[in-house]
């Protein structure tokens, strides 16, 4: 190479600063350019950020809901009790014996007792088959012991061996927890929590997909434009840049609208849901989307369509050469 | 600055596209590349830019032997080579200065430095005036002109030209020529790629001639 060359050469090219800050507006602009890219093509682009946001809606509805469900059932597990229906041949001095020495058990925390002619009474006003009764000429009810058993998290078990210790005593006919069907439904929505995850992992996957295949025709779409990048010294790097942009504003724009389609949904839901709440003498508000949740929601969003365009990208680019 | 050790290409296909291709060419200096249809010009300038690998030999570019230039520096060593092609390779929803822009922008020059970049190419191919118009609605040589505008843009040391003046009047072609004389003047090296022979005989330029993949005759080493 001549001196004339060289001289010309070190001008040319742009210093170390230069590039730092060249690089940072390239960014910039490949943002908005990518943005303005979707924009060209409004429906396409549209319908592909509503499949995101369906996809994502999903699972995070199902899991808003879920969370409430936790939140209404949170205090049942309180009201567990231990009915004892003690055997008939147990008169009434002989329960409330019983009654206070149970109550000095270390693992409970009352004790009521609700004696024959108090359970007949109870019964006739209750259930309205009070002349029915009458006419038997004697009481079929049981005298019962209503235990309430000290609850914590973890006292399944204690529990489990004080219900074991009423069975057994002399006097008990029979003794059942009231907690059941708590227990029945924590163990469903269990089983609901893991499915939404499930649903959310394969949809997920499924916007991982859809964004791979959008961003794979969207290369297609422009291969010319990569060969002749590629022919003038584009690195995969900056080829790359616009693809995953375009990943993540379809993240973005699908996981606003999974946030709009699960607030509006649960919105909805909600004046229904107070007001069978309130049959059911419960004061129960239901809770739309918090903060944090919403973030999640547009983070993981945002990191699918990345993701899904980086696959694509990284599939597909390089079978592009220039011939 | 090009230089060609036993250098073949054998295509994935099988054929032999070169064979064993020997030539030197300096710093500065401007040749053509002439031969039959098929006989392997348009090979022998993508061994140049790294659009293909030898199969034998070597090629060394700027003392770079390019069969040690591993792909991720592919961009880097192909930016300083300015590269024309027969059918343009422009982008056609792009404006002529977007175009020429492009290799900077690439590079990552400032938009300042663009600016007077793209306009100072562009004045020198005669296209300043149009610089806001697309591809599309230029001539055939306009067209050829807003290529070379973009492949010297960023002043690169090595122009290389493959048909430049394919479909163009002699007229035009004399033009473009006088473009590539103009570059070759001031230290670039410039090879040209062509079957006008007519064109060609009437400059005084060194010519390379394949056939059939073999360099059967080099005007200057006579
Ligand atoms: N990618 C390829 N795979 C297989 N064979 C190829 C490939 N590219 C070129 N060839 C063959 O190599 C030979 C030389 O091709 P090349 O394009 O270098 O010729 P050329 O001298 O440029 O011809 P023209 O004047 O028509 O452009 C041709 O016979 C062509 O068929
Ligand atoms: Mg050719």
């Amino acid at each position: 190479m001549n001196t004339q060359t060289k001289q010309r050469d070190n001008q040319a090219r742009p210093g170390f600063i230069t590039l730092c800050r060249s690089y940072f507006i390239r960014h910039i602009q490949v943002f908005f350019y990518s943005l303005g890219q979707l924009s060209r093509t409004p429906i396409s682009s549209l319908m592909t950020c509503m499949v995101i946001g369906i996809a994502m809606a999903l699972p995070t509805g199902l899991y808003s809901l879920l969370k409430n469900a936790q939140q209404l059932s949170g205090g049942w597990e309180s009201t567990a009790q231990i009915s004892v229906f003690l055997k008939n041949n147990i008169t009434s001095a002989q329960a409330k014996k019983l009654k206070s020495d149970i109550t000095q058990w270390p693992d409970v925390i009352s004790v009521h007792y609700i004696s024959r002619e108090q359970a007949l009474k109870e019964f006739q006003e209750l259930s309205g088959f009070g002349n029915a009764l009458t006419a038997l000429n004697s009481n079929p009810l049981p005298s019962v012991l209503i235990v309430k058993p000290k609850l914590s998290k973890t006292s399944e078990r204690a529990t489990q061996r004080l219900l074991k210790k009423l069975v057994n005593l002399r006097q008990t006919d029979k003794a059942q927890l009231d907690m059941q069907w708590v227990r029945r439904l924590y163990a469903i929505m269990n089983i609901v929590e893991r499915g939404v995850l499930i649903l959310g992992a394969l949809l997920g996957l499924a916007v991982l997909l859809v964004v791979g295949n959008t961003i794979r025709l969207a290369i297609q779409n422009r291969r010319k434009e990569i060969v002749v990048m590629k022919l003038i010294g584009g690195t995969d790097a900056f080829i790359r840049r616009p693809f995953l942009y375009t990943g993540f504003w379809y993240g973005f724009f699908g996981g606003i609208i999974a946030w709009l389609l699960v607030s509006f949904t649960l919105l909805s839901l909600s004046t229904p849901i107070e007001k069978l709440t309130t049959l059911y003498q419960n004061q129960f508000e239901l809770t739309n989307m918090s903060f944090l949740t919403t973030l999640t929601l547009l983070c993981l969003s945002i990191l699918l369509g990345l993701a899904g365009s980086w696959f694509a990208v990284g599939r597909h680019l390089r079978d592009i050469e220039p011939q | 600055m090009i230089r060609f050790v036993n250098a073949s290409k054998r295509y994935d296909s099988g054929f032999d596209a070169l064979q064993n291709v020997n030539f030197h060419m300096a710093p500065g200096e401007m040749a053509f590349l002439t031969g039959h249809s098929g006989a392997g010009k348009s090979s022998l300038l993508k061994l140049i830019a790294l659009l293909e690998r030898t199969s034998r030999g070597q090629v060394i570019v700027n003392n770079q032997n390019l069969s040690k230039v591993p792909r991720r520096r592919i961009p880097y060593f192909r930016r300083n080579i300015g590269i024309i092609f027969q059918d343009h390779q422009l982008l056609f929803d792009r404006t002529v200065y977007d175009n020429v822009a492009l290799p900077l922008i690439i590079a990552g020059y400032s938009h300042h430095d663009i600016g007077k970049r793209v306009r100072a190419s562009l004045d020198k191919v005669g296209l300043l005036s149009k610089e806001k118009k697309y591809p599309i609605t230029l001539s055939g040589g306009e067209q050829q002109r807003v290529g070379i505008a973009r492949a010297v843009v960023n002043k690169p040391p090595l122009i290389l030209a493959d048909e430049p003046t394919g479909n163009l009047d002699p007229e035009l072609s004399a033009e473009i020529m006088g473009l590539f004389q103009d570059f070759s003047d001031v230290g670039v090296t410039v090879l040209v790629a062509t079957h006008d022979i007519a064109l060609i005989s009437q400059l005084p330029y060194r010519v390379l001639t394949l056939k059939e993949g073999k360099l059967i005759n080099d005007s200057q080493a006579n």
